[in-house]
């Protein structure tokens, strides 16, 4: 305990070799004040992150709003039971898993648009994807709710177009079809991300030695060549990272997309767990009921993450967080 | 050495410079349309609207600036956007800074603690009861204090501020300058670059943000705009209704369709984004890029 404790002491002062001449009395009257002024620091992250996950407390009793928490019976881990046997609960997963499986399947596309824009030697077009591209990122779901609503709703532009083109009769359903939801959100997520992700690959191929392709130009080997032995082998491991950090929120299929996007048709097939957590909360005030599938959801999530970093410090030897 | 191009090359270039503007136009075209119909003429524009403008009227944009409740709307929207903004620059940049001084005790513990808070989430329920519990609901405070401090955001600056040279501090000190003033003075004035990276980060992220509007607030006088427009979307609420009831009481807005409002909405929303959009895509690129470094 004893040596534990100097050796905390001593550590900060060895760390700041600087302040070492000057006297520890002040040196301590100075660690006081900083520390008094990281208080309210402290506190915030406390209120808004560590005090919500005493709310975790109502999964166990069989609470209703409007009566104290004291009042409400104990039930254990009744609920969790419960949500186990629910076959909403089965069909909400399969909802965020294959709309999150959707979205890893799309995490070439970035990594292709960063291939194709950095070999555009037209200097102003290239800008011009890129900033046209990446534009979206910056606009909410429910903006991008509005234009594709403007688009693709049966009076859309799009409808519009092809019915006077005559290449359709009866104006086609995109938002509202059941069938083809998953694939209609996974592209208007490509949509919204891909420029943006694509960014990141190509600082990366931007930092990349132009050295290594006049040798291998020199060596006779074309464009293909050249992005297939040094492009993509450069930016693989910045790819994995991405990727590793999309399995860990395979569970978090965005929520504010669905949100907007859900209409009476496609409902079913679109709730998410984060969906389905806010409907069980405030519409139907199953607080006991919502908050267990928070939890559920929350505890994969962080097993998730461990996994990906262990996962990630045994192929690349660092790790995500 | 052969500056011709080979056959396949040239194909694949072709296909390309063809792929990437059928990108362009499918990124940049519902941005134009909505554009082109909100200047249109509202009647003409329902015949359908394509390359250019149905005629052309500002009428949809007099009528909409007009609805009651959105003058409002775009004021909370800015005022969230602005002091959250500040808030939250201010309350990381000093927290990082602090972070930075290795004479405080408990240092390593304290910034832990904060950074945890980005990969740990307590559930929808357990955070609507705690903002009601903490009467956040209906409260503007609701939109700026739970992100003061964003354990991403101290990350970039603790990283920035260390790389500082550490001479000036130094001499303030030996000036008796206490920490608060060498912060104010020294530390934030340097760590500009950051500053306006992180400034910009928040300010879209305040201005984007609606879902604790959604749930958290209903006085009519803490709309922001992003809600107001869903709101119009779905048809469903107060504001919709309200559109109708203006349009049949006022004359003058008979002359406009439901689809016109949505669209001059939509474009009134987009707008800030659009006109800061270049300062925001260097800024927002710079700060990727650091969070990568950092991991």
């Amino acid at each position: 305990m004893e040596t534990a404790y100097e050796t905390k002491k001593q550590s900060p002062a060895k760390a700041a070799p600087k302040v070492k001449r000057r006297k520890t009395g002040t040196f301590r009257r100075d660690g006081i004040k900083l520390l008094l002024m990281a208080i309210p620091f402290v506190l915030l992250a406390f209120a808004f992150h560590y005090v919500p996950l005493f709310g975790w407390i109502y999964a166990f009793f069989d609470y209703r709003p409007g009566i104290p928490l004291s009042q409400a019976e104990f039930t254990g881990l009744a609920t969790f039971r419960a949500m186990l046997s629910d076959p909403e609960m089965l069909r909400v997963l399969t909802n965020t898993l294959a709309l999150s499986f959707l979205a890893i399947l799309t995490a070439p596309l970035p990594l292709i648009l960063a291939i194709l824009v950095s070999e555009v030697k037209v200097e102003w077009f290239k800008r011009l994807v890129q900033t046209t591209s990446t534009l979206p990122n910056y606009i909410s779901w429910i903006i991008v709710f509005s234009l594709a609503f403007s688009m693709l709703s049966s009076e859309g532009a799009l409808n519009q177009i092809l019915m006077n083109l005559g290449i359709i009769n009866e104006p086609l359903n995109i938002l509202g079809n059941s069938d083809r939801v998953w694939s209609v959100q996974t592209m208007l997520l490509v949509w919204k991300t891909v420029g943006w992700s694509a960014i990141i690959y190509l600082a990366a191929i931007v930092s990349i030695d132009s050295e290594q392709y006049d040798a291998a130009k020199v060596d006779g080997a074309g464009r293909f060549r050249s992005i297939w032995h040094i492009t993509i082998p450069s930016i693989m491991p910045t790819f994995l990272v991405l990727l590793l950090l999309s399995i860990s929120n395979l569970l978090s299929a965005g929520f504010e997309q669905y949100l907007v996007f859900t209409n009476v048709m496609v409902a079913d097939r679109i709730e998410v767990l984060d969906l389905y957590v806010y409907r069980l909360g405030l519409v139907l005030r199953d607080y006991p009921y919502s908050t267990a599938v928070g939890i559920f959801k929350s505890v994969i999530s962080v097993l998730l993450l461990f996994m990906v970093n262990g996962l990630s410090k045994r192929i690349r030897g660092e790790s995500i967080i | 050495m052969v500056r011709k191009m080979s056959v396949p090359d040239m194909m694949f270039s072709v296909a390309n410079y063809l792929f990437l503007s059928l990108l362009v136009i499918v990124t940049i075209y519902p941005f134009y349309y909505i554009f082109i119909y909100s200047i249109s003429d509202s009647f003409e524009a329902q015949k359908g609207v394509y390359l250019w403008p149905a005629g052309f009227s500002l009428e949809s944009y007099k009528t909409t600036i007009g609805l009651r409740g959105l003058p409002d709307a775009a004021l909370v929207s800015l005022m969230r956007t602005v002091l959250g903004t500040i808030i939250t620059v201010l309350s990381c940049s000093f927290f990082a800074y602090l972070i930075t001084k290795h004479e405080m005790p408990l240092r390593r513990l304290i910034y832990r603690f904060v950074l945890i808070t980005m990969y740990f989430n307590a559930g929808f329920i357990p955070w609507y009861l705690t903002m009601r519990a903490y009467g956040l609901q209906n409260n503007f405070l609701l939109y700026i204090l739970p992100t003061a401090l964003t354990g991403f955001y101290v990350i970039l600056i603790k990283t920035f501020i260390e790389q500082l040279p550490q001479s000036l501090e130094e001499s303030a000190k030996i000036d008796g300058a206490g920490y608060f003033t060498i912060f104010t003075r020294i530390i934030f004035p340097l760590s500009m670059p950051i500053i306006a990276t992180i400034a910009v980060f928040a300010a879209v992220a305040q201005w984007n943000t609606w879902f604790d509007n959604f749930f958290l607030v209903e006085d009519p006088k803490l709309q922001t705009l992003q809600l107001v427009l869903y709101n119009f979307l779905n048809q469903s609420n107060s504001i919709a209704n309200m559109t109708t009831q203006e349009m049949t009481q006022n004359a003058e807005a008979r002359t406009m369709t439901p689809q016109s409002i949505r669209m001059t909405i939509t474009m009134l929303v987009t707008l800030p984004i659009v006109l800061v959009y270049p300062l925001l895509q260097r800024f927002f690129v710079k700060g990727i890029m650091m969070g990568a470094v950092k991991g």
